[in-house]
């Protein structure tokens, strides 16, 4: 090793001006748990207001603010953080580089994330109050007839937008440059394959995303009318936009997810991946796909009947691939030495729960079907069952897996293990009764309901609060680990693990590959 | 191609200029092309904003199509506006007029600009207006009312199976918007 080998800074300065993709990483970790426990905490004063058909505690107007603040917060600030976190961390660790491809750059992309949310959250207390249009903020909603604070709303998606196209341009520059000699494509581990096209999706799609936003900006400020029928523009163009970027958006969130439990099932079923190139493929085909689909979010606003079939078609053609990864982890952990630790549980939770999201997708992409299910809270049960059990599982289990890794140090396995049987329980406690009084007609994004679905809100709100509650334990457990755990010192914590990360010292030392690694039989 | 010697100044340049490209995609080309296929296929209701010169041919008298119109105010649009008749029964081919009411209540000038949509969207290309009070914006003085004039032909090829097609019209409040204009210059 070289000579100018050092460890991290002291102080604050340390975090500040870091450039070290492991501290990085570590903050991008850190802020979006934080972000993930605000968004929480809208989502239990949305189940609290729901517990009862009435008015209970919070004014109509609030709630609409918490609903439309709960999926921003989620999406932009705890879902996507997070795996950009992860990808810090792991992709060098993986693919035998020092770091980051472009450090400075890394930490501006970190560094402009919390005065963009801070922007955001601070709208609570503005005149008006938040905004209150839903997070997919449709014209005229958010143009014509928003809160004043929308014009934060709007910087605050600048910000976020920024921070995200430089992260995956990072990524991308990385995953390009920087593998170790021997690392060709169809050598790296999956979690590097599928944010690679995730990065390519987002330089895509979040450039379409701030475009929409700097319209809005316009149509409110400078007298313009894209959205607005009075000067000759077209609300339903917003939603065209709004969704050309909104689709590949979600694959976004969760092709990272289908990178993490690509790595953990192999390693808890002592087998490599089944199919590789497959996986591969399925995702760039996802990728691709997800460009031709948007309009199904928008069956309603009265597309000619060849659009609402072309679309149709279109989504229903991404069960392919998506089949094909399901069938790929299955068929991993067919016949292999399985052990349920908790990573592995959360996969195994993230498979089950993230395939009957699939299937209420696929109910949702048949047009005419759609008619009855648009915009109840069938949609609201589908999505969850993607967003949670999909991407924030696999996050948590990603989060167990190599923690031990990252801190040296291994978790309470006992406690891991409540953590998920609490998380599924309490998921699907919330979830499951969605997908009824949906299909029975309640509509999303309202304070108020029916008396019929008094009996199933209650249940989901209590399990929402059984499910927001495990979250704590979860706290509990990685801060219990990292200051006072188990110290674990072998390089392959995991004995099933495979993968460059697994044979550098644990906990990782600050710098790592500053000689790129050779590459054994193993791992070539 | 290479933009840097640097292969990672390389990727970086390439990717910035892909967000870019990206970001005025959504201005240059999505918008644009938008209305230009609403337009063309006359998805979406709309109707053309240009006048139809009419065209020699002959009257279907065999077919008779009911043609509704409906007024509508958008929010805040204190306007009365109505048409003069709420359906009227035409043939293909042939030319027909009406008139739409709109009175001013207010104290103050102002500047109305009705936005059209047909129903059902496939109808919207068969619809042809010679003369519409909506190709252009409509000031009236406060206290005072006028009738608006729409002729219209509704073509010989318009599918065998619509039997009705529903006009609507938005009247939407530009007084703000055109004074802003008129500033601006």
């Amino acid at each position: 090793m070289g000579d100018h080998h050092h460890g991290p800074a002291t102080g604050i300065g340390r975090w500040l001006f870091t450039t070290n993709h492991k501290d990085i990483g570590t903050m991008y970790l850190w802020f979006s748990f934080a972000m993930f426990i605000l968004g929480g905490t809208f989502a239990m004063i949305i189940r609290a207001e729901l517990f009862q058909p009435g008015m209970q505690l919070v004014e109509p107007g609030f709630f609409n603010q918490m609903t439309t603040l709960h999926g921003l917060v989620m999406v932009f600030g705890a879902i996507m953080p997070s795996f950009v976190g992860l990808a810090n961390w792991l992709i060098p660790m993986m693919i035998g580089a020092p770091d980051m491809a472009l450090p400075r750059m890394n930490n501006w992309s970190f560094w402009i994330l919390p005065p963009g949310f801070l922007m955001l959250a601070s709208t609570l207390f503005m005149e008006g109050g938040a905004p209150a249009f839903g997070w997919t903020f449709y014209a005229p909603l958010s143009t014509t007839y928003a809160a004043p604070s929308v014009t934060f709303f709007i910087f605050a998606i600048h910000i976020l937008g920024v921070s995200s196209i430089m992260g995956s341009i990072n990524i991308i520059a990385t995953v390009m440059n920087m593998r170790a000699p021997g690392m060709t494509y169809m050598k790296m581990p999956l979690f590097v394959w599928t944010w690679l096209i995730t990065a390519f999706l987002l330089v895509a799609v979040m450039p379409v995303l701030a475009g929409a936003v700097t319209m809005m900006l316009m149509d409110i400020h400078f007298g313009t009318s894209f959205f607005s029928a009075a000067g000759g523009g077209d609300p339903v163009l917003f939603q065209h936009i709004f969704w050309f970027f909104g689709h590949p958006e979600v694959y976004i969130i969760i092709l990272p997810a289908f990178g993490v439990v690509s790595q953990i099932i192999p390693a808890f079923s002592r087998k490599p991946l089944f199919g590789y190139a497959s996986m591969v493929y399925a995702t760039a085909s996802i990728a691709f796909l997800s460009f031709i689909v948007w309009a199904h979010h928008m069956y309603t606003v009265g597309m000619p009947v060849a659009g609402e079939l072309f679309f149709m078609y279109a989504t229903m053609l991404i069960a392919v691939p998506t089949g094909v990864k399901v069938f790929n982890w299955i068929t991993t952990m067919w016949r292999g030495a399985l052990s349920f630790e908790t990573p592995m549980l959360f996969c195994i939770g993230f498979l089950v729960l993230f395939t009957i999201g699939g299937f209420t997708g696929l109910m949702l992409s048949i047009a005419p079907a759609d008619f009855q299910y648009h915009d109840t809270y069938f949609v609201v049960a589908h999505f969850h069952y993607v967003m949670v059990a999909g991407a924030v599982f696999s996050m948590t289990a990603a989060v167990y897996y190599w923690l031990p890794k990252w801190s040296g140090r291994m978790y309470n396995e006992t406690m891991g293990k409540v953590h998920f049987w609490i998380s599924f329980v309490g998921f699907n406690i919330t979830f499951f009764p969605q997908h009824f009084v949906g299909l029975a007609g309640m509509p999303r994004r309202i304070p108020d309901y029916a008396l019929q679905f008094a009996d199933f809100n209650m249940m989901s709100s209590i399990g929402a609060f059984i499910y927001g509650a495990s979250q704590i334990l979860f706290l509990y457990n990685v801060l219990a680990t990292i200051i006072a755990g188990e110290k674990v010192t072998d390089d392959k914590v995991w004995d099933g693990a495979e993968g460059l990360e697994w044979t550098i010292p644990t906990p990782a030392p600050y710098h790592t590959f500053e000689v790129p690694p050779k590459l054994d039989a193993a791992h070539a | 191609m290479r933009l840097s010697a640097n292969p990672t100044t390389d990727t970086v340049l390439k990717l910035a200029t892909v967000s870019v490209a990206m970001f005025a995609f959504v201005f240059v080309v999505m918008v644009p092309l938008y209305n230009v296929l609403c337009d063309a296929l006359g998805i979406n209701g709309k109707t053309s904003a240009q006048a139809y010169t009419a065209v020699d041919a002959a009257v279907d008298t065999e077919r008779s199509i009911t043609v509704q119109f409906i007024a509508t105010n958008n929010d805040g649009m204190p306007w009365e506006f109505r048409p003069q008749v709420t359906a009227m029964a035409v043939h293909p081919g042939a030319a027909n007029d009406t008139v739409f009411f709109a009175a001013n209540p207010t104290a103050q000038h102002m500047v109305a600009q009705a936005i059209p949509s047909v129903s059902p969207s496939r109808a919207a290309e068969y619809f042809h207006k010679t003369e519409c009070f909506c190709f252009n914006q409509q000031p009236l003085e406060g206290e005072s009312d006028t009738l608006m004039p729409l002729q219209f032909i509704v073509d010989q090829d318009l599918p065998k199976d619509i039997k009705t097609i529903t006009l609507s019209y938005t009247l939407f409040d530009v007084t703000a918007r055109v004074s802003e204009q008129i500033a601006a210059r």
